[in-house]
């Protein structure tokens, strides 16, 4: 036979065997994949708004509508709007902005794996991109939804304070606690799809652990630092801090972070542990 | 070592099926089994188990030097795809271990992750980059792909609108610009038209020709012995056979197909039994000619004599027709179909059979006279083998074969319901 014409720099060999007990994170191998994971929230972000007539308009209608009908029902109804300074509207779609991406990327990447059997049974690549581009493309509805909350901002005559430089932190700690908790539940539903179920419950009630509706400061004292263990209270009402420009809860933000670094590092972990199993079951 | 692009040592591959697996579909099942755990491990360690596990693939060894095209044959079961599958990463080995070396390519489907929303030229790119190739790498080879599709006026039209030949020469397109050093390949290369699969078969002798490492599973021996360097043959998980292409073809044909015939179109019986015995038969198309190879809609003649004096003065011969599982797919006699007796000694029957509603593959007929229902003098099994090389008989441009879609067409007309 010929040789190959021209020699690759280095020939890896890639040994495949049964699985350690103790799977890592290839890190090197997700940046070799980087260009699929693109690819893969193009073709979401793509899709969706191929598919819909009002395409990207639902990023902006899906928290306006929800904020409406809380500040209508709690707000006014509720009497809750005089717990918060200032408009109760404001206050619920800063905290509904990054909660509405929050739940949608949970409820995405965690039955994400499921939507791609056909690929997952197919062919090769690391298997936590598709709950990862599942997050990453609400991420584009999130980007988009920023526009109304300047509107609002501005019809309600709040600016912005040097404080909004915080946000991208915090929009990033709601990322990775989207991703641990999406993740985590992605693994989950491919060995046990009534978890599916459970998700859609955790999902519902997560809404009323999370102040988004209500403001930190209805919480006993005593129990505040344990409100804080999760991870959606501390970014999402240090983002409304940022963007309304009151003052950071610090202690909960500290706390909150913690718990988001625990989530993201158990729901990567019990993935990586059970990803090479996936195709057996799914 | 240095040379192997491919090594495999010792591998296996174990499935769990049965109530086990069935236990873990849900999570309060799950926790059941989990606390009967101690139980079942009880029921294990006293082989009471055994048959919710299956080796799919038992104590594999073969090496692959850089530069050999490698064809896997075996019946259905035999474990080949699983082989596939652990070398395309999907799913891990139970036991023993495998080494690639070099850029690995494997199409186990052509198509995998196409969008019906997105266009032709969406989908080169979304497709390229689930089959491992870069942006860049797919830029540059974007209008090589769109040319050998002939699709040039429709890539930028969703491929829901495509027909099913169009998507399949853009999914086939994609996958032969890939540019592996080692290439895995299911029986992708049973789809699409004549043409096309003539031009993919064409591309993976250039693979060939540049030395790439190819190891390619099929159904279709012919190709194997034509584009295959050395051929391997598994049988219920195990390597049975390792050899030249036309030794290891030969011996799956001896042993899953009929003895004789499969290639030439009649048959003599080897070792013909004592007193009245079917002794010859031919098949011949509807020009007379004598051949084991029709298309879909074809007429088949099907000659069959007899030797000797039979036992009554009335009786009757029957054929079974089988799929390449053995599976008896249709059944035909003289006496009860056609009310019709024979009389003669050293008879010479005459069946006319079709137009054949079959799919593409491999069939063959097994044969029987005496009294209908009551006695049977003599029967011949798996007497002559022929293949279906066409099937389109909705003319639709690309073949319906009996791997994927069943050993049968049945006519149809699709109406719109509202």
């Amino acid at each position: 036979m010929l040789a190959v014409p021209q020699a690759q720099p280095a020939r890896r060999t890639l040994r495949l065997e049964p699985p350690r007990s103790w799977q890592m994170l290839n890190l090197a191998e997700l940046r070799d994949y980087r260009e699929l994971l693109f690819f893969f929230v193009w073709r979401d972000v793509k899709v969706r708004y191929k598919q819909t007539v009002l395409g990207a308009m639902w990023a902006i209608i899906q928290p306006l509508a929800t904020t409406f009908f809380f500040a209508l029902v709690f707000g006014r109804f509720g009497g809750m709007s005089k717990q918060v300074n200032g408009s109760y509207a404001l206050h619920v779609f800063a905290g509904m902005m990054p909660w509405t991406f929050f739940a949608n990327a949970v409820t995405l990447a965690g039955n994400s794996l499921v939507g791609s059997s056909h690929l997952i049974t197919k062919v090769y690549f690391p298997r936590i991109l598709v709950p990862l581009s599942a997050i990453a493309s609400g991420l584009v509805d999130f980007a988009v939804s920023f526009a109304v909350l300047a509107v609002l901002m501005a019809s309600y005559h709040v600016a912005p304070t040097w404080r909004l430089a915080a946000a991208p932190l915090f929009v990033a700690g709601t990322v990775a606690a989207a991703a641990g908790a999406g993740i985590l539940f992605a693994a989950l539903i491919v060995t046990y799809r009534d978890v599916r179920y459970v998700l859609a419950f955790v999902v519902q009630l997560w809404l009323f652990a999370t102040p988004v509706l209500y403001t930190l400061d209805i919480i006993p004292p005593q129990y505040r630092l344990w409100y804080a263990l999760n991870p959606a209270t501390g970014m999402i009402s240090g983002f409304r801090a940022s963007v309304l420009g009151t003052p950071f809860p610090m202690d909960v933000v500290l706390v909150s972070s913690i718990a988001t670094v625990v989530l993201a590092v158990a729901g990567v972990r019990y993935f990586v542990q059970v990803e090479r199993r996936f195709a057996d079951v799914i | 070592m240095s040379s192997d692009a491919i090594a495999i040592e010792r591998l296996g591959k174990r499935y769990t099926i049965g109530a086990a697996q069935m236990g873990a579909a849900t999570l309060g099942e799950s926790l059941a089994s989990w606390v009967k755990a101690p139980w079942r491990r009880f029921v294990h360690l006293s082989g009471r188990n055994e048959e919710t596990q299956f080796w799919a693939l038992t104590d594999v060894s073969f090496r692959v030097e850089v530069g050999e095209v490698i064809g896997i044959v075996g019946p259905n079961g035999a474990g080949k795809s699983t082989l596939l599958k652990i070398l395309s990463r999907i799913t891990p080995p139970t036991t023993g271990y495998a080494d690639l070396t070099g850029r690995v390519s494997s199409l186990l489907e052509v198509g995998t992750g196409f969008h019906p929303e997105l266009t032709g030229r969406e989908n080169i790119f979304l497709n390229g980059a689930i089959l491992g190739m870069y942006r860049a790498e797919i830029r540059r080879k974007f209008d090589a792909i769109v040319a050998f599709a002939e699709l040039e006026r429709f890539i930028d039209t969703p491929v829901k609108h495509y027909s099913s030949g169009m998507f399949v020469r853009l999914a086939f397109s994609v996958a032969a610009h890939l540019d592996p050093e080692i290439l895995i390949v299911d029986e992708v290369l049973s789809v699409g038209d004549l043409h096309f699969r003539n031009r993919c078969l064409g591309r993976m002798q250039d693979l060939r020709g540049e030395g790439r490492t190819v190891l390619f599973v099929s159904h279709d021996l012919t190709a194997v012995r034509q584009l295959c360097t050395r051929a391997v043959m598994l049988e219920g998980g195990r390597l049975v056979d390792d050899g030249t292409p036309a030794d290891v073809t030969r011996r799956y044909e001896r042993q899953h197909h009929s003895a004789a015939g499969s290639t030439t179109g009649a048959a003599d019986r080897a070792q013909p039994p004592r007193g009245y015995h079917l002794r010859r038969v031919e098949l011949r198309n509807g020009t007379g000619e004598v051949t084991s190879r029709f298309d879909a809609g074809d007429v088949m003649e099907i000659h069959l004599w007899s030797s000797g004096r039979a036992p009554e003065n009335s009786y009757t011969a029957e054929f079974k027709l089988l799929n390449d599982d053995d599976q008896v797919i249709s059944y035909g006699a003289a006496n009860p179909v056609r009310d019709r007796y024979y009389r003669a000694e050293d008879q010479h029957f005459v069946c006319r059979l079709g137009p054949l509603p079959l799919t593409e593959g491999a069939y063959s007929l097994s044969f029987s006279v005496g009294v209908w229902n009551v006695e049977r003098w003599d029967a011949w099994s798996k007497a002559i083998g022929f293949t279906i090389e066409r099937c389109d008989l909705f003319h639709t441009g690309h073949g319906i074969a009996n791997i994927n879609d069943g050993d049968f067409v049945i006519n149809q007309e699709w109406l719109n319901g509202s």
